[in-house]
């Protein structure tokens, strides 16, 4: 904001400057990457000058920076400050009014003229503005008509009936209708989306709570995965008996890790478990007489409803017949869902009683002060060991669950890219926050989805224009983003686990980061 | 024989500490009777800090022993138990120069962190509790009561619920000895208690310590630089200088004791009987 008193020839000669600035970094930094295109032709690889997709991109910087200085940051009145207002329970000045209520006008005349001109995918974007202004007007009407509703929690009930009825209810519209839902693409997505939730709040344990910097989380993922499908297939054991051990096989595998690592902190635990995530990938890879190598190991059996298969036939009787039902292999996927959805929800569960106990308070004390655990009795060696299996265990779980799910296992599935989009959606979530990994886990994998499916972009970029391959530049400005505006997380402000009289959230800049 | 020698809670036995070539502390021998308050004062540098890290277990000494004995039970080798069973099991809780409160986590948790050992056990494992024992249920209630208790005794009762971290800086320091209370300790380690504390608070405190000699019984060991309160409250001081025990008394032999003086005032020893009687008139 500018310093009262500036007069606006003085702001518009900062503004310039500053734009300036920015712009010759945006030609230096795009001068090499979009000024210069490698052409390959009869003669060799040929530099082929772009200077017009130079000269856009220096430009879009230039004037952006030059409105957003203008209008913004040395502005009196930021031209933001309407929008921000909207989300809260402040009163509105006639300002407020003037750049919503034009800011709405422009939209409508937007939609008008987009269509009348043939851009629809245009009057998209003047159709989300105006949603946004709707969402944000909705949203102070509710809040103000009620003001005192505990809204986290109706918002997680109504998200656990959602996750609970979601399947059951969108099948029996569908058998009953034929609306011509895809529902198995909807239930594979939300199975993938569960699995990252759970994978989340496993971590979320280890990192959040216990705040030890864990890179290398998918090891556990691939311990379970492996022992489920080495169980399977070697000794045809059920999918509830390989469960547990595939659970309890990566938290063996945890405490291992947790020995050699008691003594490290913060940057140096993190190059360790990154170290041991690849190990065991490499280990996976050329243990060709177990693991089969990067062939993998495939046709691991499906799970059982309590011993009735979902086939379309066996020899035994199967779910279909059992029940009376025709085969549909939905089935077996709705079942899948609902054992997913009950091992995350028991993480979960697990997770917030865990909180509660000495052990869990030993962790988040431990994240705040070791030494000062120490002194207080607390062996900071099991606490650590205790915080490792815990976390690998669900870690487990999940592993077996996927081995299942996908039939089909080798080493490529648990890269380190695993273990970084894993710890992302806890970081972007909010350490330690149950909610906010939730969330960072539907916004990110599903975020992710739904580029493949976003038609709309083509209109803009192109026919050839496929945005899943622009998804880590979106997840890196997502990354940057929440880094600038909310540098804890999502849910940053932590929740005391018992309390004498109301509880009241701590906020974030008291509380210890993963760094133990 | 001086009234602490005759029922020591702990007995400290020729201990010497190097870091590499540096003797931090040399062959010092001394007891903490069992009742008593007592302080180890010295100048800067002069190795208290390191004797406080010893006893509470966060150095291991080079030599010597460190014996705590419990009112009628058994013995405890200070120098061969980890840190956290010396909390945990010879019963001795430490505060910090710089305070070390877990600022992110309420003062209520604070309390119930500190009780860590016994809840723990009571928790069977931590599976018994998540499958809702009852047992688990009463020793949190009796956990929160002494939390409580302490909360009383240090007057932030009201503040239970507030982040450790957002109390002011006599509560937390107030807080931290509250904390060390709840492992219900034999003897309690104070390193520098009244630092940073203006004269109504070093006051509280100073009336804290009392209450707690003589309601709880058990030993306060201080470090403290202010010597208004350590001849205020103490009943046995300790004087160490450059790793060595100069002095060993109750406040009023202190007080006279020329090597004191010299140490605290900085004179070659053979200046020291113009300097003793320039301080002394």
């Amino acid at each position: 904001m500018a310093e009262p008193g500036t007069s606006f020839g003085q702001r518009l000669t900062l503004a310039l400057w500053d734009s300036f600035l920015a712009g010759l970094i945006a030609f230096a930094l795009f001068s090499l990457v979009l000024g210069l295109r490698t052409e390959d032709n009869v003669t060799g690889l040929t530099l082929q000058p772009r200077p017009l997709l130079l000269a856009v991109a220096v430009g879009i910087v230039f004037f952006g920076r030059l409105l957003l200085d203008l209008f913004v940051w040395q502005a009196e009145h930021p031209l933001t400050d309407p929008f921000a207002r909207l989300f809260t329970r402040d009163g509105f000045d006639r300002r407020d009014v003037t750049v919503l209520g034009g800011t709405a006008v422009l939209a409508v005349l937007g939609i008008i003229l987009a269509t009348a001109l043939g851009a629809p995918a245009y009057a998209l974007i003047a159709v989300a503005v105006l949603a946004f202004i709707a969402l944000g007007l909705l949203r102070r009407a509710i809040v103000h008509l009620f003001p005192d509703l505990p809204y986290a929690r109706i918002f997680v009930t109504a998200g656990i009936l959602f996750a609970l009825f979601f399947p059951l209810t969108t099948y029996a519209l569908e058998s009953a209708f034929h609306l011509g839902m895809p529902l198995r693409y909807w239930f594979d997505l939300s199975i993938l989306v569960l699995t990252y939730v759970m994978l989340g709040w496993g971590l979320n344990i280890v990192v959040g709570l216990a705040g030890l910097l864990d890179l290398g989380y998918v090891a556990f993922y691939a311990v379970g995965a492996y022992t489920f499908a080495l169980l399977a297939t070697h000794f045809g054991l059920g999918f509830w008996i390989c469960l547990p051990i595939a659970g309890l096989a990566a938290a063996a595998w945890g405490i291992i890790l947790g020995f050699p690592v008691l003594r490290l902190r913060g940057d140096y635990l993190a190059i360790v478990t990154l170290a041991f995530g690849e190990i065991i990938r490499i280990v996976l890879l050329n243990w060709t007489e177990v693991t089969n190598g990067p062939n993998g190991i495939s046709s691991i059996p499906k799970p059982t409803f309590f011993g009735l298969p979902f086939s379309p036939f066996a020899n035994s009787t199967t779910f279909a017949q059992f029940f009376g039902l025709k085969y549909d292999p939905l089935h077996g996927i709705i079942f899948l869902y609902y054992v997913i959805l009950a091992l995350a929800l028991l993480t979960n569960l697990v997770t917030l009683r865990m909180r509660r106990l000495p052990i869990g308070r030993a962790w988040e004390a431990m994240r705040e002060d070791e030494i000062a655990c120490r002194s207080l009795g607390i062996n900071t060696t099991i606490t650590k060991l205790t915080a490792f299996a815990t976390g690998a265990l669900f870690g487990g779980l999940a592993g077996g669950f996927f081995a299942t799910r996908q039939g089909f296992i080798s080493p490529e599935s648990f890269t380190f890219i695993e273990s970084a989009i894993i710890l992302a959606i806890v970081v972007l979530g909010g350490m330690g926050s149950q909610l906010g990994v939730a969330i960072a886990a539907v916004v990110l994998v599903g975020g992710f989805e739904a580029l493949r499916h976003t038609d709309g972009l083509q209109s803009f970029f192109g026919a050839g224009f496929d945005p899943a391959l622009y998804r880590m530049l979106l997840f890196g400005i997502a990354m940057v983003g929440i880094m600038v505006w909310r540098p804890r997380g999502l849910i940053s402000s932590r929740a005391p686990t018992i309390t004498l009289g109301d509880a009241q959230a701590i906020p974030a800049k008291l509380v210890e980061e993963g760094r133990a | 024989m001086s009234s602490w020698g005759e029922d020591p809670v702990l007995k400290v036995e020729h201990l010497t500490m190097h870091f590499g070539g540096l003797v931090a502390i040399d062959d010092v021998s001394f007891d903490v009777g069992r009742h008593d308050i007592t302080a180890l004062i010295g100048p800067n540098g002069a190795g208290k800090t390191t004797v406080f890290n010893c006893i509470t277990g966060f150095y291991k000494p080079t030599e010597g022993t460190m014996e705590l004995r419990q009112p009628d039970g058994p013995t405890f080798r200070l120098e061969r138990l980890d840190d956290h069973q010396i909390n945990a099991t010879a019963r001795v809780a430490r505060t910090f120069q710089n305070i070390r409160l877990f600022s992110g986590m309420t003062v209520l948790e604070n309390l119930m962190v500190a009780q860590h050992t016994g809840l723990s056990r009571a928790s069977g494992l931590t599976i018994g509790a998540i499958l809702g024992l009852g047992s688990f249920a009463r020793a949190e209630t009796a956990a929160v009561e002494l939390a409580r208790h302490w909360l009383e005794r240090v007057g932030l009762v009201a503040r239970a619920d507030t982040p450790a971290g957002d109390l002011p800086y006599g509560d937390q320091r107030r807080l931290e000895i509250a904390r060390a209370m709840c492992t219900r300790p034999l003897l309690l380690c104070l390193d520098e208690p009244a630092a940073g504390l203006n004269a109504r608070e070093s006051e509280g405190l100073n009336e804290l310590l009392y209450s707690i000699r003589a309601q709880e019984k058990i030993a306060i060991f201080l470090i403290e630089h202010d010597m208004s309160v350590v001849m205020a409250i103490s009943d046995h001081i300790i004087v160490l200088d450059y790793g060595k025990k100069i002095a060993d008394g109750t406040p009023q032999e202190i007080r006279d004791d020329p090597s004191v003086i010299a140490a605290y005032l900085g004179v070659p020893d053979e200046e020291l009987p113009e300097a003793v009687s320039e301080v002394r008139p």
